[in-house]
């Protein structure tokens, strides 16, 4: 059938225009008006000739991609994007591939900029109390006090680890100073079945699912005890068991194959979705463009979500793109979109919670761009004061704290006091100290480790290598550091 | 059996006679009781549908793979059997699909990802090397990446200088992948079926000029549970005087040198790579300490190429036994241009391997690479 297929596809298209493509199908098919509708190449349902009808149903089961239809059966429409009330007169409307348009005799620019930008959702005020008339998802007091603690450990976890990279006890550190709040309320409104592919500033993730302080610090240190046994640069967390996708450097690649994962997880047919984040700049990769438009067209439950805090190292938004911010390039991808205020962990909640519920439900992408402000440097590679002002950073850094609003909020509820912040942030200091100490005393990774996993099973020649090497070692082992164990 | 060859054989308009001798060897090789016939694009084409139809996770993702039936037909009919979820027509976007393609593997599925031509994939080689080749290593074995990168590699006939480069010697240096470069039907189906079974990365590497050749076939090779193993060379014709090793379309090429360099008494050992990552060393080395001469060929750039590291391992681990300098043949270090003559000069001909072959048993009056 498929050979009868094309061929009769070659005849059409040899055919003059006299003869238009749905006439001649009329001819070979003469119960052509029977059968099941399909989306032709203008977006039009058509009525498909019986023949047809096994091979246009598994086209079907994955509705309209990149569809070259067998007809174009103009003229004859069932069921559009559009609605039939916007072509009231039918000499006002063309018919093109993408579906049916007005015309119109008036020249007109769409601006580049709209008067007014898209609003962010916001439900806290400066004060901690809700902004009258804000919706939002309420918070228990058990999720409350852990979403606030849970950013208070990051919060201090940053601080130290990056301390101990000043202090030459680690080689790197990444802090997610100012975007605790979308770190940690976004994980509270996840579920652990949720697979998230990070890019590299939301190891709240990680906290709030259960990594532990020790298990932060051996990723660090790259000890024995790291579950990247020691691979990768510090902060490139990953874990199976947390349903977090080890963090790879290369900005933005981790979405498009976001939209790959979620193919392969509508087949478990769970009730998950994938989070793929990137940040201001990572939009401009061709990967963003990949991957959104990608999870569209797929229909891909993905949740991607963007941290607008303004700055790319050291280029500022203004100089990263010149639309209005992220939210507006999800509806050029046909992807449903919002702004939050990524520094209020409530809105943050709610807008996560909604936007997953959609994900998953309606089974395709929602974009999320959360506004804030990367109050740390890039890294610790990175002297932000060098390309902002010290004053804009203090500003972001106290003023406009997202743990300070959250934290009012939780106070007024009753839920916490000043007591728990001391005693808190003493603990947790406390235990990352010790998990330092204890990360830095762990063995390195042995020798072994140097050699697996590059494929599934030990290649021989791999194997070779490594005997070879410990031969070596042993007859020279004046010449190697004496902390690998053999 | 041998009919079929002689027939083949002749309407390249090379004296059967003398090829007879060594296509015995061929045939002894190639086949036992079947005198079956099969196209490259026929091999590569079952071979898919086969492993499509044993694993459900195995699809297809590509430009034109679907309603187009494939660039070159490789998957042709696919579409229609399996339907759009397992045979998937992208936008041209070749990062994309790729990590898509990717992705999709990290959460278990087995993509075969297709290339209209590796010259493409270079638009995506960040995610083949970072995001697929790496991540086994970079994760700690927690993330695994059974993919499988295939399509057209090397020159084609007047296609010029972005559609005709060689990429063995590129992906062949990656840790993390396999590099898999088929000559025959048989090549090319044991090899796909090994390539999408093994749960690594693999790099395929086809020929387009070699899709429509036909090779005879055995009954095993058309069994739907055949596969070849991965890492191992073959010897297509076994000789004494010299090695010579090639890959992919080279592979034609000096198996003619070979005949040519019989009439003149030099028994030339032909050895097919299939496979350039891992490359079998031990073959090429036995095969060296055999004939203690060398002759590499390959379409690609010299510089950093295949035979630059053949070369390596024959001298860190056979250096006593060479009795001529090792000969690499190799494509003009040019880009590839479009003109017909210029084109024809740019890439490895039968005459240049036969000198080289020459060159190497002291059968020239000098050893300038000239002669």
């Amino acid at each position: 059938m498929a050979i009868w297929f094309s061929r009769s596809r070659k005849i059409a298209h040899f055919l003059k225009p006299k003869i238009s493509p749905s006439e001649f199908l009329y001819k070979i098919c003469p119960n052509y008006s029977n059968s099941s509708s399909f989306r032709t190449l203008s977006g039009e349902n058509c009525r498909n000739p019986q023949a047809f009808s096994d091979y246009s149903t598994t086209i079907l089961s994955f509705r309209r991609r990149w569809w070259r239809p067998e007809s174009t059966r103009a003229g004859e429409q069932v069921e559009t994007p559009y609605s039939d009330d916007d072509y009231e007169d039918e000499n006002q409307v063309l018919d093109f591939p993408g579906g049916r348009v007005t015309f119109t005799p008036e020249m007109k620019f769409i601006s580049e900029t709209s008067d007014k930008r898209i609003p962010c959702y916001r439900v806290l005020g400066d004060d901690g109390y809700p902004i009258s008339g804000s919706k939002f998802e309420q918070v228990d007091k058990e999720t409350a006090v852990k979403m606030y603690e849970s950013m208070v450990t990051l919060q201090i976890m940053d601080n130290i680890f990056y301390e101990a990279q000043r202090q030459g006890r680690i080689s790197f550190y990444l802090t997610s100073l100012g975007e605790e709040a979308i770190n940690i309320a976004t994980a509270a409104a996840l579920t652990l079945d949720d697979v998230i592919l990070p890019q590299y500033r939301e190891p709240g993730i990680l906290l709030w699912r259960g990594f532990t302080l020790q298990e932060f610090a051996n990723q660090c240190f790259g000890n024995n005890a790291d579950y990247g046994k020691g691979r990768q640069m510090p902060i490139h967390y990953g874990s199976n068991k947390h349903n977090f996708f080890t963090i790879s450097s290369p900005i933005a690649t981790q979405l498009p194959q976001a939209a790959g994962v979620a193919y392969s997880l509508k087949m478990d047919k769970k009730e998950a979705c994938v989070v793929a984040f990137t940040g201001d700049g990572g939009t401009s990769e061709g990967d963003f463009h990949a991957g959104l438009n990608f999870a569209a067209v797929l229909e891909a439950p993905v949740l991607f979500i963007c941290r607008n805090n303004g700055w790319a190292i050291s280029t500022p938004i203004s100089e990263q793109f010149r639309s209005d911010g992220v939210v507006v390039k999800g509806q050029a991808y046909g992807i449903r979109s919002i702004r939050v205020d990524g520094n209020d962990a409530l809105a943050v909640y709610s807008t996560i919670r909604a936007a997953r519920e959609m994900v998953i439900r309606e089974q395709k992408p929602v974009l999320v761009e959360a506004l804030s402000y990367r109050v740390g440097h890039h890294s610790t590679s990175d002297d932000s004061t060098k390309y902002r002002p010290i004053n804009e950073i203090e500003y972001w850094r106290t003023a406009r704290n997202p743990l300070v609003r959250f934290q009012k909020w939780v106070h007024k509820n009753g839920w916490w006091t000043d007591d728990d912040e001391s005693e808190l942030r003493g603990s947790i200091r406390k235990q990352l100290l010790t998990a330092i100490q204890v990360a830095e005393k762990t063995e390195k990774p042995p020798l072994a480790e140097f050699f697996s996993d590059v494929y599934s099973h030990l290649p021989s020649n791999l194997h070779e290598q490594e005997k070879s090497l410990r031969e070596t070692i042993k007859r020279h082992r004046q010449d190697y550091p004496t902390d690998v164990p053999l | 059996m041998l009919g079929v060859i002689r027939q083949r054989v002749t309407c390249r308009g090379i004296p059967t006679s003398t090829l007879e001798q060594g296509m015995r060897v061929v045939a002894s090789r190639a086949f036992s009781s079947s005198a079956k016939e099969m196209t490259v694009r026929e091999a590569l084409n079952s071979a898919l549908d086969e492993e499509m139809s044993a694993d459900p996770r195995v699809f297809l993702m590509g430009e034109e793979v679907g309603e187009y039936q494939g660039a070159y037909k490789i998957s042709k009919g696919l579409l229609e059997k399996y339907g759009p979820d397992r045979v998937v027509d992208t936008p041209i976007t070749e990062a994309g699909f790729t990590g898509i393609g990717v992705g999709a593997a990290y959460y278990g599925l087995k993509p075969v990802i297709e290339f209209m031509t590796f010259n493409f994939s270079m638009q995506a080689i960040d995610h083949i090397i970072n995001s697929a080749a790496k991540s086994n290593y970079m994760s700690a074995g927690q993330i695994s990446v059974p993919i499988v990168f295939r399509g057209p590699n090397g020159a084609a006939a007047g296609v010029g200088a972005q559609h005709s480069q060689c990429y063995a010697a590129w992906y062949g240096s990656i840790p993390g992948l396999k590099v898999l470069a088929p000559y025959s039907s048989e090549d090319a189906r044991g090899l796909l079926k090994a390539a999408i079974r093994d749960p690594d990365p693999v790099v395929f590497l086809e020929n387009e000029l070699l899709y429509g050749e036909s090779f005879p076939i055995s009954a095993e090779t058309l069994d739907s549970s055949f596969s070849l193993p991965i890492g191992k060379a073959k010897i297509e014709r076994e000789g004494k005087d010299v090695t010579i090793t090639a890959f992919s379309k080279m592979v034609g090429y000096a198996l003619q040198a070979a005949g040519i360099l019989a009439k003149e008494g030099i028994s030339a050992e032909v050895i097919n790579l299939r496979s350039i990552r891992p490359l079998d060393r031990s073959t090429i080395n036995a095969s060296v300490r055999k004939t203690n001469r060398l002759v590499t060929v390959e379409e690609g750039f010299p510089q950093h190429g295949v035979g630059a590291e053949i070369c390596a391992s024959v001298l860190e681990d056979s250096f006593e036994y060479l009795d001529a300098p090792v000969e690499r043949i190799a494509g003009a270090d040019v880009p590839m241009p479009y003109a017909a003559n210029l084109e024809r000069m740019a890439v490895p001909q039968v005459e240049d391997i036969v000198r080289a072959a020459k060159r190497s048993c002291y059968r020239s009056s000098s050893l300038a690479a000239t002669a």
